[in-house]
């Protein structure tokens, strides 16, 4: 019978012990996943006692709060903090979300806070996104006419052709999705996921878009697209609200019926 | 001495920064078969522009006639004439045809019934030399940034842009007053490159996290600007902050002007629409700087909303909800997400909130930098575009929707400008270590900064200072206080702390090497507001209300060397670029 263990070097030890010196009674535990590449050192949960009244309500005010004031190394991605630019994105009480977003009222008990699951880390809580990118410019994120040189004019688009974007350009490309989708987790080389393939179905369902054929015969294919098995998770997690599952449903509706 | 091993690059042309700027520029060098790269801290995507809201103007005419010498008047008249007018008459020109560009490239713009793109109204956008309102700003519902930016980046990845995500870029390889390239560290594996290129564009974007509430993103460091100073070249108009009238109050998220332009309006506590005082004929749709006044009035003379009377109320529950949600589910959403509350029921909390930068890395129309030596002259090799430039079209104040435009035309004019210069894979000529040297010794002092004193700590005490010393309104005593207070974090990097040594994704260090950037343009930015005593567009001065055109009519430029600030002076152009136009000579500035 073959034996599964997590290499030495991964398994997750138990880490620092950050205690609060305020003596104050609105105390929260948070627990956060560290790893440093450079120190050969195993991953570690930290914990960190937070005065919760003393800090903004977003899951991302708690860790501006423990860099600034406990301990400067902590390291994850943010910029915007407004939910529009998809930087902190990872997973929060075991769902992945955006950290600017998420509201930590509606946690209970401790919080815990990891990585983008399922992706190579690059430190703490910064997981490498590079595959995920590349599989989209895969998916050529580009509008494609065939009477570009012929007129400078803006195309028409009715309002009715316009509504089809509708829920799929305003995704931000965090990741959340696709790093929440067991399938992904198991072929994410090959399978494109459901923030590749939303955005695949955005240019496909584009009035304006003149190569809609060629387009979805480069997503069909037994792994790029049907590696999705409608587990959901993809639209369960999505920060902006958004249906990748329905856009994966679709595209494979389009290809059965065309 | 530091001993860092150095990756070497050669390009024609280098942008640095991955916005709506320098993704124009990035598509413009690669598609003319220019070796270009492109590098960026942050994946281009994650770029600030995605935070932009309303839209893009252009005269399009898309809902009802429009001229862009129309547009190019409510421009300068929004400057308060300090923006050069041969610049700005080349942004609204070219206006047009960068947005019908933007659509080819596949931008999901909304549309009108006739398929068109769709045109709202904004503030300071008006018909016939100021008459009455017009429909200018182009939008992708209330995500057009987002549209943008994203847009964009497809197409500099359809043109095979060579990018270099998060890398961070530390300064600006001169060698006698030319740029040849930018130094920059990965934060991916922690190495150090050398860009060795033929032009380098600083696309870096603003600097507005010099202050402590901002709608501005935590990125946004104005690195370029930081390493503009350090290479002894001048930042233009710092003084011009400009605050946005509708900040989420408390949160600092943008509200967009939309909402204004789709017909909310601003009520005080006493529920008076206080706009209708202050500027009778476009009320809400007044220009920022005046609306932002306006609202610190209400709050200063006690008729501010909640507990504190600290902010005032934006309402748009009478607006139809089929249009809040076809035109400003954005606006909805940050809103519930961020205080809870139902927009179609409720009114927002606003507060005017630092949100622009007019000023920046002075520039002429064709984005080459400009320097001074008894007259203007560019430094040759170096380009600035974007809100890290000052061109300037912006002036004193900006208007809304005007900045995604000066994106897209200035960052074309300067891939035009950079392929008249370069011809592709000219040789590049050897350059001395020191350069290279010289910057590596700050990025290895500050990496082992072992002082008292915490990053965050000096970055907040800078903040803090501004908010309260170079606000809204502003006097001689605030300002002389700023001047001085806003030295004591500067001097605190002597003795900083950097906890983590690490190179990879070390972010202790990279906030270190952002605040660096900040603390440079926090000075440059009190000095130059202590030294204009006038009051025009966002810069107000109590004690000195009136504009002053005899004195003042002129850019400021501000020196940093290490030490001290210089202050000096360049003319504002009033001249047009041809005769298509005339100049639009001063005058007094009403809404």
């Amino acid at each position: 019978m073959v034996q599964f263990n997590l290499p030495e070097n991964s398994k997750v030890i138990n880490g620092n012990y950050f205690k609060d010196k305020s003596g104050s009674k609105n105390i929260k535990k948070i627990n956060i996943y560290r790893w440093d590449p450079e120190n050969n050192e195993n991953p570690r949960i930290d914990t960190f006692e937070i005065d919760i009244k003393k800090c903004g309500n977003k899951v991302l005010d708690i860790l501006n709060k423990i860099k600034n004031e406990i301990d400067p190394s902590l390291t994850y991605r943010r910029s915007c903090a407004h939910g529009v630019c998809g930087s902190c994105a990872m997973n929060v009480d075991g769902i992945n979300t955006l950290s600017c977003m998420k509201s930590h009222k509606d946690i209970n008990g401790d919080i815990n806070i990891y990585p983008l699951p399922h992706l190579k880390v690059i430190k703490d809580l910064v997981a490498d996104l590079s595959t995920l990118y590349k599989q989209y410019e895969s998916i050529e994120p580009w509008l494609k006419t065939k009477t570009s040189n012929i007129n400078n004019n803006e195309i028409n688009q009715t309002k009715g052709e316009r509504k089809k974007l509708d829920g799929l350009y305003e995704c931000i490309m965090c990741a959340c999705c696709s790093t929440s989708c067991p399938s992904y987790w198991w072929n994410g080389d090959k399978y494109l996921g459901p923030a590749v393939l939303l955005q695949a179905y955005r240019w496909i369902i584009d009035s304006r878009d003149d190569e809609r054929k060629e387009r979805l015969r480069s997503v069909a294919d037994k792994l790029k697209l049907y590696g999705c098995h409608t587990i959901m998770n993809c639209t369960n997690s999505c920060p902006k609200g958004l249906n990748p599952a329905k856009a994966i449903s679709s595209l494979k509706k389009m290809l059965a019926t065309n | 001495m530091s001993t860092y091993k150095i990756i070497d690059h050669e390009y024609d042309v280098l942008v640095v920064g991955a916005g709506g700027a320098g993704l124009r520029a990035a598509v413009g060098l690669s598609e003319s078969g220019l070796n270009t790269a492109c590098i960026s801290k942050v994946f281009p995507t994650r770029s600030h522009t995605s935070a932009a809201q309303g839209g893009i103007s252009a005269a399009l005419g898309n809902a009802g006639e429009d001229d862009w010498r129309w547009h190019m008047y409510d421009t300068v008249k929004g400057s308060d004439w300090l923006g050069d007018q041969d610049s700005i008459e080349y942004l609204c020109k070219e206006a047009p045809r960068a947005v019908i560009e933007l659509e080819r490239y596949g931008v999901p713009f909304s549309r009108t019934d006739d398929g068109k793109i769709y045109q709202r109204a904004f503030g300071g956008m008006t018909k016939d030399y100021g008459n009455s309102p017009v429909q200018r700003t182009c939008a992708a519902a209330d995500r057009t940034g987002h549209a943008i930016l994203h847009t964009l980046y497809g197409q500099a990845l359809k043109h095979n842009t060579n990018f270099f995500i998060e890398y961070f870029a530390l300064d600006l390889i001169m060698k006698d007053g030319e740029c040849k390239g930018v130094i920059a560290w990965n934060l991916n594996d922690g190495t150090i490159h050398r860009f060795r290129s033929h032009i380098t564009i600083i696309a870096t974007g603003g600097y507005g996290k010099i202050y402590y509430s901002a709608t501005a993103a935590h990125t946004c460091t104005g690195d370029g600007n930081g390493m503009a100073l350090r290479a002894g070249l001048p930042l233009q108009d710092m003084e011009f902050v400009q605050f946005h009238p509708t900040g989420l109050y408390g949160i600092g998220c943008l509200i967009s002007e939309a909402v204004r332009g789709e017909g909310g309006y601003l009520l005080n506590s006493n529920g008076e629409r206080f706009m209708e005082k202050y500027a009778p004929n476009a009320k809400d749709l007044a220009s920022r700087d005046v609306v932002s006044r306006s609202i610190a009035i209400e709050i200063n003379e006690g008729r501010g909303i909640g507990e504190n009377k600290d902010h005032v109320h934006l309402h748009i529950s009478h607006i139809d909800k089929k249009i809040i949600e076809a035109r400003l589910p954005g606006i909805s959403e940050s809103v519930k997400t961020f205080v809870g509350r139902d927009v179609t029921k409720e009114p927002i909390p606003v507060v005017p909130t630092v949100h622009y930068n007019m000023g920046g890395i002075p520039t002429n129309y064709k984005a080459e930098v400009l320097t001074v030596n008894g007259k203007d002259k560019t430094v040759p090799g170096l380009m600035a575009i974007g809100e890290a430039a000052c061109v300037s079209v912006h002036g004193a104040n900006r208007l809304g929707s005007n900045s995604l435009i000066d994106l897209v035309v200035f960052g074309r004019s300067a891939a035009k400008r950079a392929i008249e210069l370069v011809k592709p894979n000219t040789p590049h000529e050897k350059i001395s270590p020191n350069e290279t040297d010289k910057c590596l010794d700050r990025f290895d002092k500050l990496r082992n900064g072992n002082g008292q004193n915490k990053t965050s700590e000096l970055r907040l005490a800078m903040q803090k200072t501004m908010q309260s010393k170079c606000a809204v309104f502003r006097t001689e005593k605030t300002l002389k206080e700023g001047v001085d207070e806003i030295k004591k974090p500067y001097n605190g990097m002597e003795t900083i702390s950097v906890k983590d040594k690490s190179l990879v994704f070390n972010t202790d260090l990279m906030e270190t090497l952002e605040f660096d950037n900040l603390i440079r343009q926090a000075i440059t930015t009190m000095e130059s507001a202590y030294s204009r005593k006038e009051s025009r567009g966002a810069h107000a001065r109590e004690d000195f209300p009136k504009r002053d055109d005899v004195n003042f009519m002129k850019h400021t430029l501000s020196w940093h060397n290490g030490k001290e600030v210089k202050i000096d002076y360049r003319p504002v152009t009033l001249s047009t670029m041809s005769n298509d136009v005339q100049t639009f000579p001063p005058k007094e500035r009403v809404y």
